[in-house]
């Protein structure tokens, strides 16, 4: 996919809340936005981890959840057309030379930019690894966290551990290629979609598919290939599976990633900015939310939304050198009004 | 004051005071108890703060309800006596409270 390089003002890194709200503090000084997230969905940690959890300290909005703030910001920002590339981790970003930045993504779609915002919250998301001794021998080989391409599954023995969305996702869309499904969840309840949930236990009932309560303790092979799983049931007996492929299925954690190669000043894994631009030991990539520091830092959405707004003024400065800048209200503003289509 | 014994995986003992009110998970790492990350801060998020309490006290920290009992699908190697400590609220009655720490949070 190393196609054609995006052209653009800004590409922001990370659709998390304070990514979102950057897009319209840039937009109503006229900077275009890309945004770049791994995750499938905006939203950063609001979306992942606690979409129906409440947040009380949003102001004026005493009681909201993590996936009704996303909604709001994904709504507030439509206006500015910003482009999302989802699924993609950005990993490499690197001046242009002359004075712009050049970015890569793992999927290999290439930007060029004025400007970087780096809102990357707690790091990439990564699916979490099971401690399983040996498991590091297996991976890329026999164990996945993923699924590219359905087709790499074409008669395998694939066993599928987990009780999500994911685990069972997978577990129904590879079941027509692969030569025998065992799905292991360690308990008769699953946290998935119902629907999902009564595919999978026709298909077991009809003998097309193993469901078995237990969890992977153990995993046996050699040279990278799989040969059998050791299970643990409820009474604690351990039983091997034979398998050739195991797919872990157990949520996702943040991991600094990439950011940590791309030449900038680190303070304990995070990025540290001045106060006035919230700009990075390089000019012209700026860095705001639960990735940057600062004397007196707090990793408060609300923060990060004040950060947006005085980078975008420092952004500005570079992406239109030649415009003076005047402070406007959006109440009173026509000129923002119209940029907001409200005019 | 409650006191809570946390047991690591190798067998060191952690006993700490706790107040009332506060989580196991809180009292663990406000006394830096290894072992114990609670990454999203006790939002039963994570499924880093997972314990198993001994035997002798499963009947006065109590079942895990729907939400804990979901998210310990995110634990590794999760027994009956598992529990996510950031749901258990130290209380008086507990005082004595002996966990154990999984050799590995996930
Ligand atoms: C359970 C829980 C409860 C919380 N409650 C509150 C609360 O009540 N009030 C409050 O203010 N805050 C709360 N927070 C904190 C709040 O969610 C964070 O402060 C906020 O999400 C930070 O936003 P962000 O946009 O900086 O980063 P994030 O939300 O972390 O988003 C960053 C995004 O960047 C992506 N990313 C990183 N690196 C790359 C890369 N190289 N390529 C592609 N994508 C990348 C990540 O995948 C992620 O999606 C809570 C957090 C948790 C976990
Ligand atoms: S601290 Fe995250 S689930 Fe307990």
């Amino acid at each position: 996919m190393t196609g054609d390089v995006i052209k653009t003002d800004a590409v922001i890194i990370g659709a998390g809340p304070v990514g979102l709200f950057a897009v319209f503090e840039l937009g109503l000084l006229d900077i275009k936005t890309h945004l770049i997230d791994i995750l499938d969905k905006p939203g950063g940690q609001c979306a992942e981890l606690y979409p129906e959890k409440p947040i009380y300290d949003i102001p004026a909005f005493p009681i909201i959840t993590g996936q009704g703030l996303t909604d709001g910001l994904m709504e507030q920002i439509k206006p500015f057309d910003p482009v999302f590339h989802l699924q993609q981790r950005v990993d490499e970003l690197k001046s242009d030379g002359d004075g712009g930045f050049h970015l890569t993504t793992d999927i290999g779609t290439q930007f060029e930019t004025k400007v970087v915002i780096i809102a990357a919250g707690g790091g990439s998301f990564t699916p979490k690894r099971p401690p399983l001794g040996g498991i590091e021998d297996f991976e890329g080989t026999s164990v996945f966290y993923s699924v590219r391409r359905i087709d790499d599954f074409t008669d395998k023995t694939i066993l599928i551990a987990g009780g999500g969305d994911s685990a069972l996702d997978w577990a129904l869309n590879l079941h027509p290629v692969a030569k025998r499904i065992i799905l292991v969840h360690r308990r008769e309840e699953f946290r998935a979609a119902p629907d999902s949930v009564n595919k999978m236990r026709a298909l077991a009932d009809a003998g097309e598919l193993d469901f078995v309560i237990g969890q992977v303790m153990e995993l046996h092979g050699k040279n990278g290939q799989l040969e059998s799983a050791g299970i643990r049931a409820k009474d604690g007996e351990i039983t091997r599976l034979e398998c050739d492929t195991l797919l872990p299925f157990f949520g996702l954690t943040m991991k600094l990633g990439p950011v940590a190669d791309w030449g900038l000043n680190l303070e304990e894994n995070h990025i540290p900015v001045d106060t006035e631009k919230f700009e990075t030991s390089i000019s012209g990539i700026f860095a705001i939310g639960d990735i940057n520091t600062y004397p007196g830092k707090l990793k408060l959405i609300l923060s990060g939304f004040h950060e947006a707004a005085l980078m975008a003024r420092g952004a500005h400065q570079i992406v239109h050198p030649d415009s003076k800048l005047v402070f406007q209200y959006t109440t009173s503003s026509s000129s923002l009004q119209k940029k907001l289509g409200v005019k | 004051m409650p006191k809570i014994t946390y047991i690591e995986h190798d067998g060191t003992k952690h006993e700490v005071d706790a107040e009332a009110g506060m989580t196991v998970m809180e009292a663990a790492v406000k006394n830096s108890v290894p072992g114990i990350e609670a990454e999203c801060g006790g939002a039963c998020a994570c499924a880093t703060c997972h314990v198993y309490v001994e035997e002798a006290w499963r009947k006065a920290t109590g079942q895990p309800e729907e939400m804990e009992e979901d998210m310990l699908d995110f634990a590794f190697d999760v027994r009956d006596s598992s529990r996510l400590s950031c749901q258990i609220k130290v209380s008086d009655e507990l005082d004595g409270l002996v966990v154990n720490v999984p050799e590995k949070q996930f």
